[in-house]
């Protein structure tokens, strides 16, 4: 029996998007390395529309699959699109993460919202103070 | 390549071992407790395999009790001492923060019964210091029990002067020596070990059986109703054949003790060598007490489970205490121990090696692990903030 589905251990043994945006529009950052994971997400953002995303993780192999998932299925996406994207959708697309490891996607859902709120804030872009509520409480 | 390099966790059925088991599944497979011929041939063999595993420890035949294994082994050792304690109204017992779960978790349930459990630190080496254990002893203590030597960081505790102290002060002394056994020289009366476990595949025997040895005069509670198996002390149809194999392989793995441990522990020396050459990494438990097989070691900036896949992904087979390794929350509660902060304890790395591990898996071991290591912090934001200074180094 294997720990991972195959796109898990694809993605963990070749991440998309490992890196960073020296000049980037928005950085989230949410975990704790003495939880075992930190997740780091940096954005491009030209015209509403993420034109480049990479990501740093500490942690897990699913931590790190499901950080280059979620930057695949965010990039070249209009942040409306973006701030769509679900934990669920994350762990679907990897096909399933093992029940203790659903946190990992979580993470991603969570470094994504806290990026894009990142730019809103540097941009002075006004927002709905409910969007990121449910994000509040992630410890960085 | 593969290497197999977690031997803590368990080992490689001996070709002796399995040899001597085969009969007693095919010839001799009559239940001991049978008054017939074929059933007490099958006791005679019990019996004899009983006198040659008593011969090893140094103790009676009378004092071994086959268990199921060690963590049966520990939890029937600790109930028992309790018992014992608290016919005399004594209800405290000591014991050590780093434990195996099966003693950890036993001194759980007793506290919840009414024991008082003092758990004494361990210190940054890995070793309990016996003085303090001294000091943690009242009037009151029953029992006291220190394991051998430490699943996790292979540290070797100082028994005798444990056993000594508890000799001298009258308290029933228990040693969890599950990885100590076969590995390291035992003899239970020098050492004035009252009770003691042991658990037959961590020595190339079979799984699923173990010994506790208590000492005559030590009273044992069952833990297990049934027949009156084991002198009453232990009900179940005793598994002859499993006895048999780790008769065999006890028999073996202590005639080539010396030979053995020589060859593993160069290894092992060869390997923190090689691994402390990886910058920001660092040896968990002292380098000199130390089992011949095991290394422990931290990596900053990186998680283990990611480091334990992709090692795997490399053909070899390790351990790791972090948390996302084990489903737990916290890190291995071992390093916890030892004083290592929980980022440094999530980046573990376990590699328990034997006497059939090669110098060219060692080699490849160092290799793969130190590219693995770069891999991962080239990904990791903590080693960005390490490595840009933002935030300090904690192994240096």
């Amino acid at each position: 029996m294997a720990l991972y589905s195959d796109t898990v251990m694809e993605h963990f043994r070749n991440p998309r998007n490992v890196g960073v945006i020296e000049d980037a529009d928005g950085v989230g950052e949410v975990g704790n390395a003495a939880c075992g994971d930190i997740m780091k997400i940096y954005l491009k953002i030209d015209d509403g529309i993420i034109t480049d995303v990479k990501f740093e993780t500490f942690g897990c192999g699913s931590a790190i699959a499901s950080s280059s998932m979620a930057t695949e299925l965010i990039k070249g996406k209009p942040l409306s699109e973006a701030m769509q994207l679900t934990n669920k959708a994350v762990a679907e697309a990897l096909d399933g993460l093992p029940a203790h490891k659903l946190h990992c996607s979580v993470l991603a859902e969570e470094a994504i919202m806290a990026a894009i709120k990142d730019y809103y804030d540097k941009n002075g872009i006004e927002y709905d103070e409910d969007t990121f509520k449910k994000y509040s409480h992630s410890h960085s | 390549m593969l290497v197999y390099a977690d031997n803590a966790a368990t080992t490689k059925l001996s070709a002796a071992a399995l040899d001597a088991m085969l009969p007693y599944y095919t010839e001799i497979w009559a239940n001991p407790s049978s008054l017939h011929t074929p059933g007490l041939r099958a006791a005679e063999k019990l019996s004899e395999a009983r006198e040659r595993t008593a011969k090893i420890l140094g103790c009676e035949a009378r004092e071994i009790i086959f268990t199921s294994g060690g963590s049966e082994a520990n939890n029937q050792a600790l109930v028992s001492g309790a018992r014992a304690g608290e016919k005399k109204g004594r209800r405290h017992i000591v014991s050590t923060s780093f434990e195996h779960h099966s003693v950890l978790h036993t001194l759980k349930a007793l506290e919840k019964e009414g024991f008082e459990v003092t758990l004494v630190d361990v210190g940054k080496d890995g070793v309990v210091d016996a003085e303090k254990i001294e000091n943690a002893i009242r009037p009151d203590t029953c029992l006291v029990s220190v394991m051998y030597a430490n699943n996790e960081i292979g540290t070797v505790q100082p028994i005798s002067d444990i056993g000594r102290i508890c000799r001298n002060k009258g308290i029933t002394f228990h040693t969890d020596a599950v990885q100590a056994v076969g590995h390291v020289e035992i003899d239970v009366n020098k050492e004035n070990i009252d009770m003691l476990s042991l658990s037959a595949h961590k020595f190339e025997g079979p799984r699923g059986v173990g010994v506790l040895y208590a000492k005559r005069g030590v009273p044992l509670t069952s833990i297990i109703y049934g027949g009156a198996q084991e002198r009453g002390q232990r009900a179940g149809t005793e598994n002859l054949p499993a006895v048999i194999g780790m008769t065999a392989a006890l028999e073996e793995s202590v005639k080539n003790m010396k030979e053995n441990n020589e060859k593993t522990s160069r290894l092992r020396d060869r390997l923190i060598e090689g691994l402390s050459k990886i910058p920001h990494s660092a040896l968990n438990g002292s380098a000199v007490k130390r089992l011949p097989g095991n290394v422990n070691f931290s990596f900053e900036g990186i998680e283990g489970e990611s480091l334990l896949i992709l090692l795997d992904d490399r053909g070899i087979a390790a351990s790791s205490g972090s948390a996302c390794a084990s489903a737990s929350l916290d890190p291995s509660h071992v390093l916890l121990a030892i004083g290592r902060p929980h980022e440094v304890a999530h980046g573990s790395l376990r590699l328990s090696l034997s006497h059939l591990n090669t110098e060219a898996e060692v080699d490849y071991i160092i290799k793969c692990t130190s590219e693995v290591v770069e891999r991962l912090r080239s990904m990791s934001p903590v080693w960005r903030d390490l490595e840009s200074g933002e935030k300090e180094f904690m192994l240096k």
